[in-house]
C-alpha cells in the first residue's frame, strides 16, 4: 500500500502554502527585484524618473579603490570572526560537555551573550576597550599606543572581531554542545580507559565526529560575517568604519551609501556584488570543504 | 540590503500604525509631524505639540520622533514613496537640497498664502532664511531649530594659567594653549573630526569658498575647492598644534568626545554648537567659571557671518486639504514671539525671527546666567550680510561629503597623512559624489 499522503486536488496544498508564499514574495522577492531595478538605474530618492544607466553603477563601484579595500576588510573580518567564534564555541562546548561538577550553570551562561543585540554589545565594548578610558588605558599610559583602535586600522579590526566573537561564540556553542552530546559515550569511555586525556579524546574522537556541525557553522558564520545585521551594528557603534576606512566592511559601506548618501542605486549595485560574492564563497565551501566532511 | 528593507518596512509600519491608531475625535482634523530630535530636546518638541493642541480645538497634531536627523529624512523618503508621508517633517541642513529637488513639498510661502496667513518673511534673520531659501530668496521651508558653532573656554583654567584675554584670534588661542600647557593643563583645546566647525564655519567666517557656484547655490555643477583655500593652512596649523600636544583629539572612539571632555574639565577650550550651551552649563560642576565667544578668526581677517546649522520644517505634498489648514495653523503658532521665546529658553536654540530675538532681549533674557552668552550666536550669525561664501552650503550628497572629509581628518591627525595630498584626494572623491548627484537629478535646475 502506498504510504505517501498525497493531495488529490491541486488547490488545497496551494492554499496551505499560500501564506508562506506571500511572505516570501513580499519580503524577499519584491525587495530583491527592487534592488535589481535600482542597480541598473539612477533614481532620485523621493522617486521620479528613473533613468536606465546600464552597468554604470557597477563600473563606478569597481573603479573605486576604497570598494576593493572594503572587500579585503570584509574578508578578513568574516574569516577571523568565523574562526574565532567556532574555536571559542568549541573549547567552551568541550569543557561543558565533560560534565565536571558545577559545570551546569555555564551551559546557560555561555549562551547569554547571544541574547544581546550586536549594536548594544558594540557600544559596551567601545567603552570597555577605549584606549584612553577603558581597560587598556593603564597599559597605554606606560606603553603609548599599545592599544589604539582610533589610530590603527588593525587594532580597530581586532576590536570589531572581538565583539563579533564575544556575541556569536554563544551561538556556535549551542550547536557544538548539541553535537558533542550525540557522540556515543561508550567511545569516549573506551578511549579514557585506554589512557587518553581529554585533549587527545577531543582531537581524535569528538572533533572528527563534529565535522558536519563544524561545516554547517562555517557556512553560517561566514555568511553572518559578510552580510549579518550584527556586522553592520557592531561596526557602526564601535568604529564607524574607521580609522581611515580600516573597518569599512561591505555591509557598512552599503548602508552608509544608501542611507547617509541617499545613493540607492550605488548601494543596490554593491548589494548585488555582495550577494554574488557570498554565492561564490558558499560554492567553494561546498565544493572543496564539504568533501572532507563525513556525515556518517 | 537587509537593513534597507527592514528600515523601509519599519518606516511604513510606523506610518501605518500611527495613522491607523487615530480613531479621530470626530470633528478634529488630525495631522502628523515627524521630527529628528530625541532625548531632552525631543521632549521639548512634544511640549510644543501639546501647547498647540491645547491652544485650539480645530486641529490635533500628532508628533513622532524618528530619533535622529538622518533617520527622519530616510523615513520621510520611505513614507513618501509609500504615500504615507506626514504633513510636516523636520529635515536637517544637509538634507535641504534633497528636499528642494524632490518636488515632494508645498512651498512655505504658498502654504501660508493659501490658508490666509500673512507672514512677514523679512522678519527671519537673513543668515537663517537665506540658508533655506531659493536662489530668488523665497523660503521653501520654515526655519525651526537653528544654531551656529561657538567657542567655549574654561575661565577658571584661563585665570590659573595667567591668560587674561578673551581668545578672539587663533594666534591668541595658540598663546592661551601654550600658557595652559605650561601651567600643567594636559589638554588645552579639544577637537574632533566634525567638519562643521573646523571646515564649514571656518570657511564662512574667513570668507573662503567650499565649492564653486557660490557653494552650490547657483547650480548643480559646483565643484569643491576647499583644498585650495585658507582651510588647508588651518588644518596644517591644527596639525602642528596637535603634534605639540596643545590641541588634543577627543573622539568617542578614543573614549570621550569633545563636549564631555570640556564639561569634565579634561580640556579647557572647545568649538561646538550653541545648542550645547544648556548642556555645558548643566554638566559643569557648580561654581566653575566658563564663557562662550564667537569662533576665533586669524589675525587680519575681516570676519564674516557664520553659517546656520540645525533643521527646518517642510510641509509635504499629497496630503488632504484639511491637513494643510492645520499645518499652517501650527507653523503660525510656533512662530509667534511668545512661542519663539519659550522654545529658545527651554532648548538653547536661537530665535529665528528678529521680533522673537528682540522680545527676548528686552525681557533681559540674555543678561543673566544661565542664558548669558547665547546672544553671541545671533551676533555671529548676523555679523555681516550673507555673501556668496557665507550664505550656506547647497551641495548634493553633502552628508557623504562631510564623512569623506571627516575620514581625511582622521587620516591626517591619527595616521600622519600629508595634509595637502589627503585633502586633494578627498576633494576628488567629493566631486565624484557631486557629479553622481547631478546625474541623478539630470535636467533639474536650482531655482
Amino acid at each position: 500500500m502506498d504510504k505517501r499522503a498525497a493531495f488529490r486536488s491541486w488547490w488545497l496544498p496551494s492554499l496551505f502554502a499560500l501564506p508562506q508564499i506571500i511572505l516570501i514574495l513580499l519580503f524577499f522577492y519584491w525587495p530583491a527585484v527592487a534592488v535589481l531595478r535600482w542597480a541598473f538605474t539612477l533614481e532620485p530618492p523621493f522617486g521620479g524618473a528613473a533613468e536606465f544607466v546600464g552597468l554604470a553603477n557597477f563600473r563606478e563601484v569597481f573603479a573605486d579603490p576604497l570598494y576593493w579595500n572594503s572587500v579585503g576588510v570584509s574578508l578578513a573580518f568574516a574569516l577571523c570572526g568565523t574562526l574565532a567564534t567556532i574555536f571559542i564555541g568549541l573549547v567552551l562546548a568541550l569543557a561543558v560537555d565533560r560534565q565536571l561538577p558545577g559545570s551546569a550553570p555555564f551551559r546557560f551562561l555561555y549562551i547569554l551573550p547571544y541574547a544581546i543585540a550586536g549594536p548594544a554589545a558594540g557600544m559596551a565594548f567601545r567603552f570597555i576597550l577605549s584606549p584612553e578610558r577603558g581597560l587598556m588605558a593603564s597599559v597605554n599610559a606606560s606603553f603609548p599606543d599599545f592599544w589604539n583602535p582610533a589610530k590603527y586600522g588593525s587594532h580597530a579590526l581586532i576590536l570589531v572581531i572581538v565583539v563579533f566573537a564575544w556575541k556569536w561564540a554563544g551561538y556556535t556553542f549551542i550547536f557544538l554542545l548539541a553535537g558533542l552530546q550525540s557522540v556515543p559515550r561508550s567511545l569516549i569511555e573506551a578511549a579514557a580507559m585506554d589512557g587518553c586525556g581529554p585533549i587527545r579524546r577531543a582531537v581524535d574522537i569528538q572533533i572528527p565526529m563534529l565535522a558536519p556541525t563544524l561545516f554547517f557553522l562555517l557556512v553560517i558564520m561566514m555568511t553572518e560575517g559578510f552580510v549579518g545585521a550584527d556586522t553592520y551594528g557592531i561596526v557602526a557603534r564601535t568604529t564607524d568604519g574607521g580609522p581611515n576606512h580600516g573597518t569599512d566592511v561591505m555591509v557598512y559601506r552599503i548602508v552608509e551609501e544608501a542611507f547617509r548618501g541617499l545613493n540607492y542605486s550605488g548601494a543596490s549595485a554593491q548589494s548585488l556584488v555582495l550577494i554574488g560574492l557570498i554565492m561564490i564563497f558558499t560554492f567553494i565551501q561546498f565544493r572543496f570543504i564539504e568533501r572532507q566532511v563525513h556525515y556518517k | 540590503m537587509r537593513i534597507s528593507v527592514t528600515q523601509s518596512f519599519i518606516a511604513g509600519l510606523l506610518a501605518a500604525t500611527t495613522l491607523g491608531a487615530s480613531p479621530a475625535a470626530a470633528e478634529k482634523t488630525k495631522f502628523e509631524f515627524w521630527y529628528g530630535l530625541s532625548g531632552d530636546l525631543g521632549e521639548r518638541v512634544q511640549d510644543a505639540c501639546k501647547k498647540f493642541n491645547d491652544s485650539q480645538s480645530e486641529f490635533e497634531i500628532v508628533c513622532t520622533s524618528q530619533n535622529g536627523y538622518d533617520t527622519t529624512l530616510q523615513n520621510t523618503i520611505a513614507a513618501y514613496r509609500a504615500k504615507k508621508q506626514p504633513a510636516i517633517t523636520q529635515i536637517y541642513d544637509a538634507g535641504t537640497l534633497d528636499m528642494m529637488l524632490s518636488g515632494a513639498f508645498v512651498p512655505a510661502k504658498t502654504l501660508m498664502a493659501d490658508n490666509g496667513y500673512t507672514i512677514d518673511w523679512n522678519n527671519y534673520f537673513g543668515g537663517i532664511a537665506n540658508y533655506y531659501a531659493t536662489a530668488g530668496g523665497e523660503l521653501n521651508s520654515f526655519p525651526f531649530n537653528s544654531s551656529t558653532a561657538m567657542f567655549y573656554y574654561n575661565a577658571d583654567a584661563f585665570q590659573k594659567a595667567g591668560v587674561d584675554f578673551k581668545p578672539d584670534t587663533w594666534e591668541q588661542v595658540e598663546e592661551a594653549a601654550r600658557k595652559l600647557k605650561a601651567a600643567g593643563f594636559e589638554c588645552p583645546l579639544a577637537f574632533n573630526f566634525d567638519t562643521w566647525p573646523l571646515m564649514e564655519q571656518f570657511s564662512a567666517i574667513h570668507n573662503q569658498p567650499i565649492a564653486t557656484k557660490a557653494n552650490g547655490y547657483n547650480g548643480l555643477d559646483a565643484e569643491l575647492v576647499v583644498n585650495k583655500t585658507k582651510f588647508v593652512d588651518h588644518v596644517k596649523f591644527f596639525k602642528k598644534m596637535a603634534d605639540e600636544k596643545l590641541f588634543v583629539v577627543k573622539t568617542k572612539q578614543l573614549g570621550m568626545d569633545t563636549v564631555p571632555a570640556f564639561t569634565s574639565q579634561t580640556c579647557q577650550m572647545v568649538q561646538t554648537s550653541i545648542a550645547d550651551h544648556g548642556t555645558i552649563g548643566k554638566s559643569l560642576p557648580e561654581g566653575v567659571k566658563w564663557d562662550v565667544a564667537m569662533l576665533p578668526v586669524w589675525n587680519g581677517t575681516e570676519r564674516q557671518n557664520s553659517l546656520v546649522g540645525g533643521a527646518s520644517l517642510w510641509v509635504l505634498a499629497g496630503r488632504p486639504e484639511a491637513e494643510y489648514k492645520g499645518a499652517a495653523a501650527f507653523l503660525n503658532y510656533i512662530a509667534t514671539p511668545e512661542m519663539a521665546e519659550w522654545w529658545s529658553t527651554v532648548t538653547g536654540y536661537i530665535p529665528v525671527t528678529k521680533t522673537g530675538f528682540d522680545a527676548m532681549k528686552s525681557n533681559g533674557f540674555y543678561d543673566k546666567a544661565p542664558y548669558k552668552g547665547r546672544e553671541f550666536a545671533i551676533q555671529s550669525l548676523s555679523f555681516t550680510p550673507t555673501s556668496e561664501n557665507t550664505r550656506g552650503i547647497r551641495l548634493g550628497g553633502f552628508t557623504q561629503i562631510r564623512k569623506e572629509f571627516a575620514t581625511a581628518l582622521e587620516a591626517i591627525f591619527m595616521q600622519n597623512a600629508d595634509v595637502q595630498a589627503e585633502l586633494d584626494k578627498t576633494v576628488e572623491r567629493g566631486n565624484a559624489v557631486l557629479r553622481r548627484f547631478e546625474k541623478t537629478y539630470a535636467g533639474q535646475t536650482l531655482n
